[in-house]
């Protein structure tokens, strides 16, 4: 993968597919590192699941025996300098109140990062696949901070109009656009 | 800028249109989005697809949704076109570009691009 927004997208569907219905996506630039993280209240993972994560032979999918995301994710971030950090409560274990954290730093001077490429794409796509969830983006940066609510967007546009209507897609992704614009 | 009562004035003119859609869903686009999928490019082609199909004014009649790995990997892109009645149709190894040829030719033409089918012969 070419553009670390491809990585967002990739490490957030699994808080989709933990089925959480509420996803935090924070990316914070300071100085020369980027800190990354997802957070979700999806069914979480037991210790002997985090433990696996970083094995890419290791998965509890079906369709095929590798699982590739949080290497790749690792990856990137090891041979940067940075470190990758998962936390996660299962929900047998923690039934009031379970998820997973992920967060991962990069150093973005370091000749192995990559561009972040299109920020606004991941979030239109999140959005697009399940806009039934309440996705949280946020991206500081020194000159100012890009975010968006989907709980806010929705208490405004109430039940009828769902956000994966075509018109609230290219709202959201002219908004987004014009936000990380107005802070070049 | 963007600006929230711009929202709200998209949300009043949806609200007419919601109450006339029915629960659309004659043609269903179905596009990976795992690793596999993410890594291959697949997130162009879904929003191609998305664009496209409302251009079309298609978007009552066809649902664009995503999944997860389908399973062949090395053909990603991979988008399913289900349709009532219809047998599944699987397209392989999409682009952008592509996508808006099979809304064009297959969504609203009817006719299935055979090259770009898992089927073709030309993989």
């Amino acid at each position: 993968m070419n553009e670390f927004s491809l990585y967002v997208l990739d490490i957030t569907m699994n808080s989709v597919r933990a089925g959480a219905t509420e996803i935090e996506v924070k990316l914070e630039e300071k100085d020369d590192m980027l800190y990354f993280s997802v957070t979700d209240n999806g069914c979480g993972m037991k210790a002997e699941q985090v433990k696996n994560l970083k094995d890419p032979f290791f998965t509890t999918r079906k369709t095929r025996a590798v699982g590739l995301g949080i290497p790749f994710l690792t990856m990137l971030s090891e041979q940067t300098g940075g470190t990758v950090e998962i936390t996660s409560r299962h929900e047998e274990e923690y039934p009031e109140e379970h998820g997973t954290v992920i967060s991962a730093s990069f150093n973005k001077e370091h000749i192995d990062f990559i561009p972040l490429g299109d920020m606004t794409g991941t979030v239109v796509t999140l959005i697009q696949g399940s806009p039934e969830i309440d996705f949280t983006y946020k991206h500081i940066m020194s000159k100012g901070t890009v975010s968006l609510s989907c709980r806010e967007l929705k208490d405004m546009l109430g039940d009828e109009v769902s956000l994966a209507s075509f018109e609230i897609l290219e709202w959201i992704k002219e908004y987004l656009e014009e936000s990380y614009e107005s802070i070049k | 800028m963007k600006s929230f009562e711009e929202l709200m004035a998209i949300k009043e003119k949806m609200k007419d249109k919601v109450a006339l859609r029915n629960a659309g869903d004659d043609i269903r686009v179905v596009v990976g989005m795992a690793t596999c999928g993410i890594a291959a490019g697949a997130r162009p082609v879904l929003n191609a697809f998305v664009e496209a199909v409302a251009e079309a004014g298609l978007s009552d009649k066809v649902t664009v949704t995503q999944t997860g790995c389908i399973g062949i990997c090395q053909y990603e892109p991979v988008v399913e076109i289900y349709e009532k009645d219809k047998e599944k149709v699987t397209y392989v190894k999409m682009t952008a570009d592509k996508a808006r040829e099979v809304v064009e030719k297959h969504i609203k033409g009817g006719a299935v691009i055979a090259d770009y089918t898992i089927g073709a012969g030309t993989l």
